[in-house]
């Protein structure tokens, strides 16, 4: 993927469809995995001392992939008034959550370029918040959902009431935001001394400094933060979702499926597979932003 | 340095005076204090549950459905819960109207503070079930001596530690072993008897298939120690209100309202079970139909017949032995549930006698005499 900026265009163009193919080869690669893992470990799994070293491989605890995948095909609930596929359910409930957490980046993408800029420019303003940003970070997030949720019904924004998938979508911000507040505020300082100095000599003001020599050599810091927070994002938003049961998303369905794990163990995996699905398509969005972004990539020293 | 440092707090200031501009609170209007009288507008209601739609709480959804509610006056949105909603914290912050919880975990919540008053038992039973294999033997909770125990935790546990106590089984007798949401582990032997609750856990064993005949797995495989028989059951869902606002009698008027209407859905999901079913799905929830079927109808032998008195009634024995069992029983950790008896506003008869009165006038059965439960036949998969 490290493809320098010189001699790109075939480089490029074979990188860019390389990315995608070794994704899927991984894929093919864990089916094949699992499945052997199956045929190979006893169905009790292996145990030494009292002590599980091996996970158990029945068709209860590792359904066959291709048990899971014809599960999709099956109605979600039988007798519905609409009925749709466990498969459109999923696919539904991945759509749902992908676009909380592309949300949830971008809010917290803006929150965290906005505050790394101002401790950029304050020296005080960096050392009172980053401790808090930090800090921020290690309150559970268990704790702070049942909070964010309690919004509902007490506050509104531009005068519209609170709606429970808001709160999915900030506390995804909450996550999002630390990696990019961090990589950014890096990167803001990126540039070598002389180049700042230069800027200066040609009394260049504080915000030409930044749009011309800062936020373009910021650039390389920020694509592995936005990866970072994209993932972020995506695991904030699915365990918002199952600690506030948060109506719609793929987390919710993870937990009205596990439900039922014990008669119908597939099914869970149907919802399992959709998240890691959704985390693939989370990280290709900022892949593409990245192939956006490369002529950035040399910009910096 | 100095404008430095200036600029820097302004850019931070705006920061903040836009994120405050965007954000306002919302009058806090409680929901009791609309009139009543007033013609057409119905009384907004916010109700918590505890877990996310299903049978359990099929009454409350009947009674949105079959217009029960706005019948009275009231307008109620149910809030589904989550892993992390505590209803009864919910309730107490003020962020619902009503909240449906176990009456043991939500008395230790009001023992740490929480303004909550059980206003009506919907559950006059415990659902909880402690299920075995039967070759296991376990009949009694004698039987769980040297067995390994599952259970939930989390406030779950307190009617198991009470049979065992009460048997001469102390928790370091047994093995226990915190369980999953799943019964596979009673199914694949990690667990000896697992904590299943009748509606729910019980039924999906008997969803699964018993590898050894290729069918589903029938209730003559398993030996269940029902707490209700043991004689430490505890009371579960109950409705509570904000104990402060009981003070007001407007919000006294809609706890009432809310109490009639709610009872005439469990009234309606007695007489009218398949239907309660499809309410329940259509309000969402992805069980599977023949589950769901399960789950009404055991959630309905836990309500009927009720006290003579009528259903949602507190039943002082029951009340005494559930705070009992509260105040007595110590879990694995040693904890009990409370620490000291609630006190008088705990619960209250006064708003559901109102209700019952409501509905006696109205010709609704609310004791449910003649009731008698369905045979439920589950598919495979709860399908």
């Amino acid at each position: 993927m490290r493809t320098t900026g010189q001699g790109a265009p075939r480089g490029l163009r074979r990188s860019r469809w390389r990315g995608p193919a070794t994704t899927l080869a991984a894929f093919a690669l864990l089916v094949v995995a699992w499945e052997l893992v199956k045929v190979l470990v006893p169905d009790d799994g292996v145990t030494i001392g009292g002590v599980r070293v091996l996970p158990r491989t029945s068709d209860a605890a590792m359904p066959h992939v291709w048990t899971v995948v014809g599960r999709l095909f099956d109605p979600e609930v039988a007798g519905a008034a609409e009925p749709r596929s466990i498969g459109a359910a999923v696919a539904a409930g991945a759509l749902f959550t992908l676009r909380l957490s592309l949300g949830g980046l971008i809010l917290g993408g803006v929150l965290g370029v906005l505050l790394a800029v101002v401790m950029q420019r304050s020296g005080l303003v960096e050392r009172m918040v980053l401790p808090y940003v930090i800090a921020s970070q290690t309150v559970p997030l268990i704790a702070i959902a049942p909070l964010v949720a309690g919004w509902g019904g007490k506050i509104a924004v531009f005068g519209q009431p609170w709606e429970p998938w808001a709160s999915v979508m900030v506390i995804a911000a909450y996550l999002a935001f630390f990696p990019i507040a961090v990589g950014m505020l890096r990167g803001l300082n990126s540039p070598a001394r002389a180049d700042v100095e230069l800027f200066r000599a040609l009394a260049c003001g504080w915000w030409t400094t930044l749009v011309r020599l800062r936020l373009p050599a910021s650039v390389p810091y920020l694509i592995p933060a936005l990866r970072l927070a994209a993932a972020a994002a995506v695991i904030g938003a699915i365990v918002a979702e199952i600690s506030t049961g948060t109506r719609g998303g793929i987390g919710r369905l993870i937990i009205e499926y596990a439900q039922s794990a014990t008669g119908d163990p597939s099914r869970m995996y149907t919802a399992i597979l959709g998240a890691a699905v959704l985390g693939l398509v989370a990280a290709g969005a900022v892949g593409l932003l990245d192939l956006a972004l490369v002529r950035y990539r040399s910009a910096s020293r | 340095m100095r404008h430095r440092i200036r600029t820097g707090f302004a850019a931070a200031a705006a920061v903040l005076a836009l994120g405050l501009t965007a954000c306002s609170t919302t009058p806090q209007a409680p929901s009791g204090s609309a009139p009543s009288a007033a013609e057409g507008a119905l009384t907004p209601v916010r109700l918590q549950l505890q877990w996310v739609t299903q049978g359990q709480f099929a009454g409350y959804f009947a009674a949105v459905d079959q217009g029960f509610y706005t019948d009275r006056g009231l307008d109620v949105q149910i809030l589904e819960g989550g892993v992390d909603i505590v209803p009864q914290t919910v309730l107490a912050q003020g962020q619902a109207d009503y909240a449906i919880a176990w009456v043991p975990k939500a008395l230790a919540s009001r023992e740490q503070g929480a303004g909550i008053t059980d206003v009506a038992q919907i559950f006059q039973r415990s659902g909880t079930y402690q299920v075995s294999f039967a070759d296991k033997a376990v009949a009694a909770p004698a039987d769980l001596r040297g067995k390994k125990v599952g259970n939930w935790g989390f406030g779950n546990e307190f009617e198991l530690f009470a049979g065992m106590t009460q048997a001469g089984v102390a928790p370091t007798d047994v093995t226990l072993v915190q369980q999953q949401f799943d019964m596979q582990a009673l199914l694949n032997g990690e667990i000896d008897a697992a904590q299943a609750m009748s509606y729910n856990e019980y039924a999906q064993v008997l969803e699964a298939t018993n590898p050894a005949t290729g069918q589903l797995y029938q209730p003559s495989d398993f030996s269940v120690i029902n707490w209700n028989d043991v004689g430490t059951a505890m009371l579960q869902d109950a409705i509570w209100a904000n104990t402060e606002r009981l003070a007001d009698p407007a919000y006294q008027d809609t706890t009432t309202r809310f109490i009639a209407a709610s009872l005439q859905g469990w009234a309606y999901c007695r007489d009218n079970v398949e239907s309660c079913r499809d309410i329940v799905v259509r309000a969402g929830s992805t069980l599977g139909a023949s589950h769901q079927l399960w789950q009404v109808n055991e959630v309905n032998k836990l309500i009927w017949p009720s006290p003579a008195a009528g259903a949602g009634t507190i039943e002082q024995s029951a009340w005494d032995r559930t705070v009992q069992v509260a105040l007595g029983a110590k879990n694995a950790d040693g904890a009990t549930v409370l620490t000291r008896q609630p006190d008088a506003e705990a619960y209250t008869n006064e708003y559901v006698t109102r209700a019952l009165d409501l509905l006696k006038g109205e010709g609704v059965d609310v004791v449910g005499a003649n009731y008698t439960p369905q045979e439920v036949t589950l598919n495979p998969g709860g399908a």
